[in-house]
This record gives structure tokens, sequence and C-alpha cells, in this order.
């Protein structure tokens, strides 16, 4: 047999064996299937939010007017506050995967604690937001009501469709980030433990991976919906 | 005569208890729960196409009312398209071959494999019951405003079904892509690989790029019903083409994801029973890919008449027949392939050759039909029906079955009976043309789709069509009866008893959980015959 053509899998001399899943060879080749798995699983996220994005694109050009005035009732200081309190918490996370590659077991658990609590924050400050216009009756449905329309000649009906794509973008993405509050969670409590080491963190880089994923999603939701130019 | 004997340790008798199965990583155990549960569908789903040929045997509306009509080929469409063929050769076969194929213990993700079972379980389950109880009378499509403005029937429930679904063949697409890229044995290269494993490759592409678009169009469709908006109602401002874009952004494809795995089957077969290297392999492997790409393109064939433009219209009928290129190539390297190869009858050569006429006829159709002029002509008249069905029954189907009969001895120990077998073959054609030939003639006619009142000069093709599905489900009976008895009476096969090339017919027959005893080290291309493997036993 041609050993030399083929070569020999390198094995990791510290490898753990409780670590290893029974199927893998070594621990490399065990995060390359976990690392392409988590990206071709953010392909699929991609996806699913794409759809949504045509909807948003093929309305906002059919209704430009609709759009904005929906727009016009978002309050812009909100999103600001927010989409900040996002990416601070992706600078947290990276952070965090830093210090697991780095073996600082303190900083890794305080660091995804605050990433913990950014996410809360920007859970707490859309609940608000959610909330406003539940008061103000723009939610989507019978109850759906524009009783002073700032801009002339706008049909309510396509102001709905606006907050229909806004109500639908925003909380998929919040479903995201209740998801992804958790498995950080999760993780925390694993670090505290000692699980993760500078040899074995592969756990944190993939959530970390999903972490900056969601907040890209925000990066494109924000302008989309509370920065539409009215003038034009 | 050479003494096959069954090993004493394998997988199915690695552990008795009904946890061992429902908690099983195995993934060929995996695999057999997945084939259980899609033969269960299958009959369902066969069961209404019965109902309905059968009331079309009279021009009249005799045996049941059109809403009960409506709701039958529904109920057909649903469950053989998303409960079916979509998992068929990829959950059943990829899962229980690609990671012997490629070398390896398992899958990448054992544990998301299982997971993807239950998921299929809960959709499946749940979709079938809402079905079955209550009904949905929008075809498979769900077209708007059927499925909005004028639904009366259980859209949202059976939607809500089909989006759980769709995330059982999302993790099963990931899992394999992930699978063939990093579990490879050592020296099995790209251009070694079996060109079953490319064509689940592309397969999976298909799925993990295609579904979610799927997913978010029925969740739209179920905020469009729960909270009375118009996402897609005009009247109140949205655009019901919208619908059927995103909508055939995925169905398109998804008739990839029915169709690449067999052709993958098939190149298996042809090989196998030619005793004879593949014509063309890199050709074979490549085409799999351009399919899955080309059929991102195409979308839009389907909404010639939907008041899209004239020059998207333009644009899609150019794309689509783009897709027979790499068709043509996989048919014309399978039969350069037969060409001075020492070809064997056995059963599963016959559904590839089956597989080859009625592909061929089906992908020809598709050109007729994704040619403007000709569209507008027989649109949602019979003639489309019969060219999906030659490509989803004559072509899927039949790979399927190939491909059950052909690897049914590594995953069971036990040989089907041959005579049987080649039998039922014969019967699954003849039903099959006498089925859905003389549904082209119907269509070119003008006899629309989905209408169950029709005048009288259509009975004679009809009634042939009825007969001839009656044939089909005799065929498709067979061998559930002969596959069962095999279990228990059926010759013992040995390791490799087609004497076939690939690493899944190295290992014992049924293999042993972990599939290899030591990782198999690869020094030889694919499907190189000139050696000859252990004869068959």
């Amino acid at each position: 047999m041609e050993w030399t053509d083929v070569g020999v899998r390198p094995t990791e001399g510290f490898a753990m064996s409780s670590l290893l899943a029974h199927h893998f060879d070594d621990l490399e080749q065990q995060y390359d299937a976990a690392s392409l798995g988590m990206w071709t699983f953010l392909v699929t996220e991609v996806l699913f939010f794409g759809g949504l994005f045509t909807g948003y694109a093929v309305y906002r050009f059919a209704y430009p007017l609709g759009f904005a005035e929906g727009s016009l009732h978002l309050d812009v200081a909100l999103g600001t506050v927010n989409t900040t309190v996002l990416l601070l918490s992706s600078l947290t996370m990276a952070l965090a995967v830093h210090g697991a590659q780095t073996g600082h077991r303190r900083a890794l658990v305080g660091l995804l604690t605050a990433t913990i609590l950014l996410g809360c924050v920007f859970l707490a400050i859309k609940l608000f937001e959610y909330h406003d216009k539940f008061e103000h009756h723009l939610v989507p449905g019978h109850a759906f009501m524009l009783d002073h329309p700032e801009l002339k000649g706008v049909d309510p009906r396509h102001v709905e469709l606006y907050y229909l794509f806004y109500f639908v973008m925003t909380s998929l993405h919040a479903l995201h980030m209740v998801i992804g509050v958790v498995a950080v969670g999760i993780l925390t409590v694993f670090s505290a433990q000692g699980r993760y080491s500078p040899q074995y963190h592969t756990p944190i880089e993939m959530i970390g991976l999903y972490w900056h994923f969601v907040d890209i999603v925000w990066v494109f939701l924000f302008p989309l919906l509370y920065l539409i130019d009215v003038q034009t | 005569m050479n003494e096959a004997r069954i090993p004493d340790r394998h997988y199915l008798n690695a552990d008795f208890s009904v946890w061992s199965w429902f908690f099983t990583t195995d993934h060929k155990r995996i695999a057999i729960l997945y084939l259980i549960s899609i033969t269960l569908f299958f009959f369902v789903g066969g069961a209404a196409a019965v109902l309905f040929r059968l009331e079309l045997m009279t021009p009249p509306g005799d045996l049941v009312i059109s809403e009960t009509y409506n709701k039958l080929f529904t109920m057909h469409g649903v469950i053989m398209v998303w409960f079916f063929l979509i998992p068929s050769i990829p959950a059943v076969m990829g899962n229980f071959l690609l990671p012997m194929m490629v070398g390896a213990r398992d899958v990448a993700f054992p544990r998301l494999n299982l997971l993807s079972w239950y998921v299929f379980m809960v959709g499946g389950v749940f979709t079938i019951t809402v079905m079955v109880t209550g009904g949905v009378d929008t075809g498979w499509t769900f077209y708007t405003p059927y499925s909005s403005t004028y639904a009366n029937t259980h859209v949202m429930t059976t939607a809500v079904g089909i989006f759980i679904v769709g995330f059982s063949s999302i993790l099963t697409g990931i899992n394999f892509i992930v699978t063939t890229h990093t579990m490879r044995a050592p020296g099995l290269t790209w251009f070694r690989l079996p060109l079953f494993v490319w064509a689940q490759y592309a397969t999976s592409l298909v799925m993990v790029l295609a579904t979610p678009v799927l997913a978010i169009t029925l969740a739209l469709i179920a905020v469009e019903r729960g909270l009375g908006v118009g996402i897609f109602d005009p009247a109140l401002g949205g655009d019901p083409v919208l619908f059927q874009h995103l909508f055939w952004f995925y169905s398109h494809p998804a008739v990839y994801i029915m169709l690449l795995p067999a052709m993958g089957v098939v190149s298996e077969l042809i090989t196998s029973f030619s005793r004879k290297r593949i014509f063309g392999y890199s050709f074979i492997a490549f085409s799999s890919v351009a399919i899955a790409i080309f059929g991102f393109l195409v979308w839009g064939h389907h909404m010639f008449v939907s008041g899209q433009s004239m020059y998207a219209g333009m644009v899609f009928s150019f794309m689509s027949m783009l897709v027979a290129i790499p068709s043509a190539i996989k048919v014309f390297n399978w039969t350069a392939t037969l060409y001075k190869g020492s070809i064997s009858w056995d059963t599963p050569m016959m559904y590839a050759l089956g597989f080859i006429g009625l592909f061929t006829l089906g992908g020809l159709t598709g050109v007729f039909l994704a040619t403007l002029a000709v569209d507008v002509h027989v649109h949602d008249t019979y003639f489309v029906v019969a060219h999906f069905h030659y490509i989803m029954v004559g072509g899927a189907v039949m790979g399927y079955m190939g491909g059950l009969h052909f690897w049914w001895p590594k995953m069971t120990g036990r040989m089907y009976p041959e005579g049987w077998g080649r039998f039922a073959a014969i019967i699954i054609f003849v039903g099959f043309n006498l089925t859905f030939f003389p549904q082209f003639v119907l269509g070119y006619l003008g006899m629309p789709r989905r209408y169950h009142v029709y005048p009288e000069e259509f009975q004679v093709l009809n009634v042939m069509s009825s007969a001839g599905a009656s044939i089909l489900g005799v065929g498709y009976l067979i061998p559930l009866g002969y596959m069962i008895w095999s279990l228990r009476y059926g010759k013992v096969a040995g390791p490799n008893c087609w004497g076939a090339k690939g690493l899944e017919w190295q290992t014992p027959s049924p293999p042993p959980t972990h599939n290899f005893e030591q990782t198999p080290v690869v020094t030889e291309e694919a499907y190189d015959y000139s050696i000859p493997e252990a004869s068959p036993g």
C-alpha cells in the first residue's frame, strides 16, 4: 500500500478521549466538521432572512410613500442605541472567544456574562418599542389604525404592509437573539465549570459565529427599517 | 458454491431494546427508521391517488364531490413531495451509504441526524393528521389567493407541518455536506468518490439553499392568514405573484432534490451491472453540480402565464433549456457505459434502464414546456402532469426502487427473490407508462389538470390512465410483500453479492455498528472493474 502517498492523519498528543466523539479520528477533524457545519447553517439562515428581504424590497419599491410613513413612526434614537448595544455585544463575544483561546477562564466567564447582559438590554428596548407600537395601533391586523398620517396621500394599507415586515423581520431577529442568549448562558455555566481549554473550546467559537451573524442581520435591518429617507 | 454467512454481530442485532432504536445515533439505524416511515407515507399518498383515479373513470363527478376531489389531489401531492420523494433517496440510502462510501464510522453530526428524523416525524404526523381529518384544497403549490383570501380549509396548520418538515431536510443537507468534506478516508480524493456521493452532495446544496426560502414563504402565508393582512392579497396591496416567485424559488430546485439522488443511484447501478468503468466520470460528477446550480435560475418557467414580464419569460425559457445539457450529458455517459459492457439483467439494472428511458421522455417533454409558445398552449393541462410524473415517478421512484433492491442485501444481509423482483419491475414499468402516457395526449388535447368533471370524449384516455394506475399500485405492493418476506426467508447475501466496487461492499452484510474495523485506505479510482472483486456469492 502506498502509505507515503496517502499520508496518515496527525494525532494530537494531548487529545482528551472524552472530548473526541467516537466517529472522528482527531480533534482537528472534529473542529473542522463543527466549523463547516456552523457556516453551512448560517448560509441557510441567510436564505431564510433573504426571503423576507426580497419581500421587503418588492414592497418598498412598490409603495415608497407607505414605507416612509411607517418609518417615521419608529424611534431612531432607540434604534441607534440598540445598534450600539448589539455591536458592543459582538465585541464582548469576540473577546470571549479570544479569552477561551488563550485560556483566561475568568475573562471568558466575565465576557460571556457581559454578552448576555447586552443581549438582554437589546431585547428589553425592543420590547419597549413593540409596546409603544401596540399602544398606537400600529400592529398589523384588525386593530391597525393610522390616526395622524404625516405624509399626504399615504394609503394606510401600505403602511400596514411596512409594519408587517417590520414586525416579522424584527421578531424573527429577536427570536434568534433569545436563542443566542440562552446558548451563551449555557456556555457561561460550562466555562465557569472549566470545561473549555485552549485545546478545546469549539462550542464557544461556534456560538460566537452565530452571535455575530445575528448582529449582522440587525446591521441590515436598522437602516432598512429606521432610516428611510422621507424626502425621496 | 460460496457459503455466505450472516455475521454474528451487526448493526441490527447490536441491541434489541426499543430505546436502542428510538435513541440511536447510528446512521444505518436512522436510515431504517426513515425507510419505514416514508414507506408508510408513500402508501398513504398512493391511496389518495387511487381514490381520485377511480373518480376519473367516468366523466361526471359521481364518486366524490369537488371539495373532496380537491382535497384528495392536494393530499397526494403534499405527501408524495414532502414526505416521500424529498426524503426518499437522501434520507434512506444517503444516510445508510454516504458514511460507508466515504469510509467513515458515521455522519459528521450523528445526534443532529437523529433529530432530523424526529423533526420529520413530527411534521409528517402533524400534516397527515390535518389532511386526513380536515383536508386542504389548495393543491400542493398553496397558490394565493386559494391559500389566503379564498381559503376555507386547514391551510395554516398544513403550512406549519411543512415548515417543520423543511428543517429535517436542512439538517440532513448540512450533515451530508460536512460529512463529504471532512470525513473522507485517507486516499479518498474528491475524484475517487462514488458518483452517488457527488449526487448527494449536489442535492444537499439544494436542500440547504432552497428549503429556508420555502420555510419563510409558508411562514408569511401563516402570518397572512393569522393576522388577516394582505402580504399576497392584491385587494390589500399585496402581490400574489410574489408568492409564486418565492414558492418556485424553492420548489423548482426541489425537483432536483428528488431527481439528483436518483441519478446518483443510476450511475452506480449502470456501472456495476455493466462490469465496466463508468464512461466520463468527471462529466457525470460535474453535471450533478451544474444541475444543482442551473436549478436555481429557472423557477420562472412555472410562471409563463402568471403575468411576469415577457423578457423575464424569455430569460427563464432559455435558462430552462440549459438544464437539458447536463441532463443529456448524464444520459449519454450512461449509454456509453453500457456499450460493450457485460450487462446482466438483475432487478436493479432493470430499474436503472427503465429510469434512463422514462427520464429521457420526461426531460424532453420538459424542453417542450420550457418553450414559451408551447407552454401557453399546454400550461395547467395534463401534459404538465404527465411530464413531471415521468420525472418524479419514472425518474426518482424508479431510481429509488433500483437502489433499494441493489443495497437491500447490504442493509438486511439477505437477498430479495430475484424472479419476483424482475416481475415487479416489469409490472411497474408497464403500469407507469399506461398511467401517464395517455395523460400527455389528454393534455395536448386540452384537458386541464385538477378538474374532476370532464367531457365524454376524454373518457377512453382517462380509463386507460386509471387502469394503468391500478397496475402500478399492484406493482408497488409486490415488492412490499417480498421484501418483508426476504427479511426472514431470503437467501443469505454475503458481503458483496454483486461483485461491485465501492467501500460499502467491503463491509460484512449487514455491516457492524461502526462500519469498518479499521479506517480503509483508498488507493484506486472508483469503478475500476478491470480488477474483479470476489465473484458474486
